[in-house]
């Protein structure tokens, strides 16, 4: 159980306040509104870019990290589909310095033009890091348009193509900034050793003279039902070939959410799983697989990813993949296979609370998907799913015609 | 109401006070000792297992690692299923992991379930079997993990960087290929473990909300047993003889980065210029702020990390500097590494500089220290040593106290640009 008050400044930021009397160290938490989701399709990656350009410096702090370094804080920030978080942790006796720092930069940034220079050349060098300089690297690159036709997920979070980040003009990012770096598109969080009316005098000292834009309503065309198997078949410089295929499924805050998150579970958490012990130990079919969702805020993915034991055929290692779904769907999970799962959702979620920071982060997303306290909910949401539930949720996923799959060959 | 001037920084306020966690040491029946920190508000608990089983101690290699990770494949009692079934259902996690000293068996859990599954890390630690269809799978599936670690330019550049300084006969030099996951046997892992997974090679660590009956249950599961080793420190001393060439460049002509690996062989925590050279290596890679990170990273571009490190073993220490460079800036980047280097060898860090340096520090040291896991963490490292919260304390007043002189002097001591081995991996 976490505790917390919340409150609202006239500009529209919203603050929430966590007290842990039990460490010296506070958690700051930012989450901006604004993720890759956001983007215009011709100017993929931006918001990811301009997470790096936060801290090229404010309208009055040259530099964002050095006064922070020397208060003993560390900081740092992700951009992902839906959100862009910054967190910083700093003992307690300096946590006003935050405040001027944070407030600072969504006040106004400097927009300096070297600092565009270079990160647009950090991140390309972050984009061939992460996705062309790896084995597997390009996955996403091409699994996200497979699967979306419409929605912005279709593009990741690093940007399309490395051109994008490369066109990238000031303008560009002083239009961003406009449109979503405002007080009332974000969520404050402030968790440790603290008093809520202490954050809010210093709230209101720091944030409260920051203006309010024009709010910004997300119209984001809606997904349509997937209705044909999509298939892509690629060969790559790798060792090993290697299976992805991924379903639709609901968004974060729809009621299947959590079952659907179990049926993962049941498929690929821990040693004792499905696709662990009938693939990789029994069958012999996979050196490693895995599945999971993605947990976006809009409809998110089912993904199955695996890579083949050397001199298994592409066919039979997706024929067994598909024989566990048909398991899934077809018979009714065991009362004690779902007692399983629910208990290390339980343990998971107790383990979660032992850091103030994690615990800023999640009040402040649970917070951007309608209510704070939603983190508190969560256990009993778990724990209510039903054996019935996951029959039906699993046969409304697993339709063929839901599924892209990425065939990816060693060459 | 006074306008509010954006120009005047709140003021900062050092870390001035850490205090010190002194855990309780009880011994189990057999004289293992257990380390307990009891300072946790939810209900639940790490046991830490640390045993002298590195790879430092196996005679053939990759023995060490796989001796650690198949110890919850299957016991006496319990099938590998079996093992992973019940961890599982209790929501507990077991992890196990072995670097270049040290064997950990990390056990994760709700205070409530404990009973449950105590005994089964109790046969994981006591008695596994290795059963030789499970070794099967598991070397099959970690070869090609390796191979395909092996196609990645960062991976390569560390394998071969610790060849490079500490040579191919040493210890933490020899480098494991593929066809040495194949000629594992039953019989490796069965020996090492009788070898070194004794109680007089064991400490155990609890972090956590500790219940009352701890000690108990531990005495049960962990005390009553007696194994032996049958040598001991049969290590031969054998010399660190580095690569005779500094510069080594491995080809990848399809690669767009190339990772670089500079460093040399140094010493350990035990050291006395150990904690100063901590300091040093922070101005240097040690940060975001560092000099490396500005210059490379926020200045020119050519990188979307790069850092540096000093590393304690055992028996030596080495530092490192790394990042990965897009191809066609990697001299130049690799240029300006060892232009800041020469830099912190001739002039003295300023005072500003070594402020943030010193209060970033501190803070770091106050993270390192807040929650029963990070204390856990930190007893880890010094208890490895032998070492006690003395070494926390004289950290801190090295920090606090240490003078640019004496940094540019470390500099100049340790960092000679003719003393370095550089790594390239790319093009």
């Amino acid at each position: 159980m976490i505790d917390f008050d919340k409150f609202e400044l006239d500009n529209g930021l919203k603050v929430i306040v966590h007290k842990d009397i039990n460490t010296p160290i506070v958690a700051m938490n930012i989450l901006y509104n604004v993720g890759a989701r956001d983007e215009d399709p011709d100017k993929t990656g931006f918001a990811h870019l301009f997470e790096h350009l936060m801290f090229g410096g404010s309208v009055n702090i040259p530099k964002y990290d050095i006064p922070l370094e020397k208060a003993g804080g560390e900081n740092n920030a992700f951009t992902n589909n839906d959100i862009t978080n910054y967190y910083l942790t700093i003992p307690k006796q300096n946590l006003e310095l935050a405040f001027w720092l944070e407030s600072d930069r969504m006040l106004n940034l400097a927009f300096s033009t070297k600092s565009l220079e270079v990160q647009r050349n950090v991140v390309i060098e972050e984009f061939k890091q992460s996705y062309l300089n790896q084995p597997y690297g390009d996955v996403w690159l091409m699994l996200k348009p497979l699967a979306y036709k419409i929605h912005p997920y279709k593009w990741p979070t690093i940007g399309k193509e490395i051109s994008h980040i490369e066109n990238a003009t000031m303008d560009d990012v002083k239009a961003f900034y406009k449109k979503f770096y405002n007080p009332n598109n974000a969520i404050l969080t402030v968790a440790g050793n603290v008093e809520t009316r202490n954050i809010k005098k210093l709230a209101e000292k720091w944030f409260g003279p920051v203006l309010q834009e024009t709010k910004y309503n997300r119209s984001l065309p809606m997904e349509p039902v997937q209705t044909e198997i999509r298939n892509l078949t690629v060969k790559r410089k790798v060792p090993f070939d290697a299976i992805y295929k991924v379903y639709h499924i609901c968004a974060r805050t729809d009621q299947e959410y959590h079952t659907t998150d179990l049926i993962s579970d049941i498929l690929s958490n821990g040693d004792s799983s499905r696709l662990y012990t009938r693939l990789v130990k029994e069958q012999k079919l996979f050196s490693e697989i895995n599945a999971y969702i993605t947990g976006d805020i809009d409809n998110g993915l089912f993904v199955f990813t695996g890579k083949l034991v050397n001199g298994v055929k592409m066919k039979d290692a997706e024929k067994a993949i598909e024989n566990e779904i048909e398991k899934i769907k077809d018979i009714q999970v065991k009362d004690e296979e779902l007692r399983k799962v629910k208990n290390k959702i339980e343990s998971s979620l107790e383990f979660s609370e032992i850091n103030v920071l994690n615990k800023a982060m999640n009040l402040s997303f649970s917070e951007l998907l309608g209510d704070a306290d939603l983190i508190n909910q969560e256990k009993s949401k778990y724990s209510s799913v039903t054996i019935e539930g996951i029959h039906q949720t699993a046969n409304e996923i697993f339709r063929k015609d839901n599924c892209s799959t990425l065939y990816y060959f060693a060459n | 109401m006074i306008k509010l001037n954006r120009n005047i920084q709140p003021d900062i306020n050092l870390v001035d006070k850490i205090d010190f966690f002194e855990p309780e040491v009880v011994n189990l029946d057999n004289g293992i000792p257990v380390y307990l920190i009891d300072t946790g508000i939810q209900d639940i608990i790490k046991i830490e297992f640390l045993f002298n089983a590195g790879s430092w101690y196996q005679d053939k290699l990759l023995v060490a690692k796989f001796t650690n990770k198949m110890l919850k494949e299957g016991t006496e009692s319990y099938t590998s299923e079996e093992i992973a079934e019940k961890i599982d259902y209790y929501g507990a996690h077991l992890e196990t992991s072995a670097d270049k000293d040290m064997a950990y068996i990390s056990f994760y859990s709700l205070n409530k379930h404990l009973d449950n599954t105590l005994p089964i890390i109790s046969e994981v630690i006591k008695c596994p079997v290795f059963p030789d269809n499970d070794l099967e799978i598991y070397k099959q599936n970690r070869k090609q993990e390796f191979i395909i670690s092996n196609k990645k330019v960062r991976y390569l550049a560390r394998r071969k960087f610790n060849e490079l300084i500490f040579g191919k006969n040493y210890p933490y030099g020899r480098l494991f290929d593929k066809d040495d996951f194949d000629r594992i046997e039953r019989d490796d892992l069965i020996n090492f473990f009788k070898d070194f997974y004794y109680p007089e090679n064991c400490k155990i660590i609890i972090a956590g909300k500790i219940r009352k009956d701890m000690v108990n249950l531990l005495n049960r599961h962990f005390g009553g047993y007696n194994g032996s080793p049958q040598k001991i420190n049969k290590k031969k001393i054998i010399n660190i003889e580095p690569n005779i060439s500094r510069r080594v460049h491995v080809k990848k002509d399809d690669a767009i980065q190339s990772a670089i690996r500079i460093g040399k062989v140094l010493f350990n925590k035990k050291h006395p210029d150990f904690l100063k050279l901590l300091v040093l290596n922070t101005v240097l890679g040690g940060y975001f702020g560092s000099r490396l990170m500005t210059n490379i990273r926020e200045e020119k571009g050519y990188t979307y990390g790069i850092g540096s490190a000093v590393v304690s073993l055992h028996n030596s220490g080495y530092f490192f500097i790394t990042s990965e460079i897009g191809a066609e800036v990697t001299q130049k980047a690799i240029d300006e590494i060892y232009y800041e280097i020469k830099v912190l060898k001739e002039k003295k860090i300023p005072e500003s500089e070594l402020d943030i340096v010193r209060n970033y520090m501190l803070g770091s040291f106050l993270r390192s220290m807040d929650g029963a896991f990070a204390l856990s963490e930190n007893l880890k490292g010094i208890l490895e040593y032998g070492l006690d919260n003395s070494y926390n304390r004289n950290f801190i007043e090295i920090i606090k106290n240490i003078s640019a002189e004496e940094l540019r002097n470390l500099a100049q001591k340790y960092l000679d640009e003719n003393s370095l081995f550089e790594m390239k991996v790319g093009k």
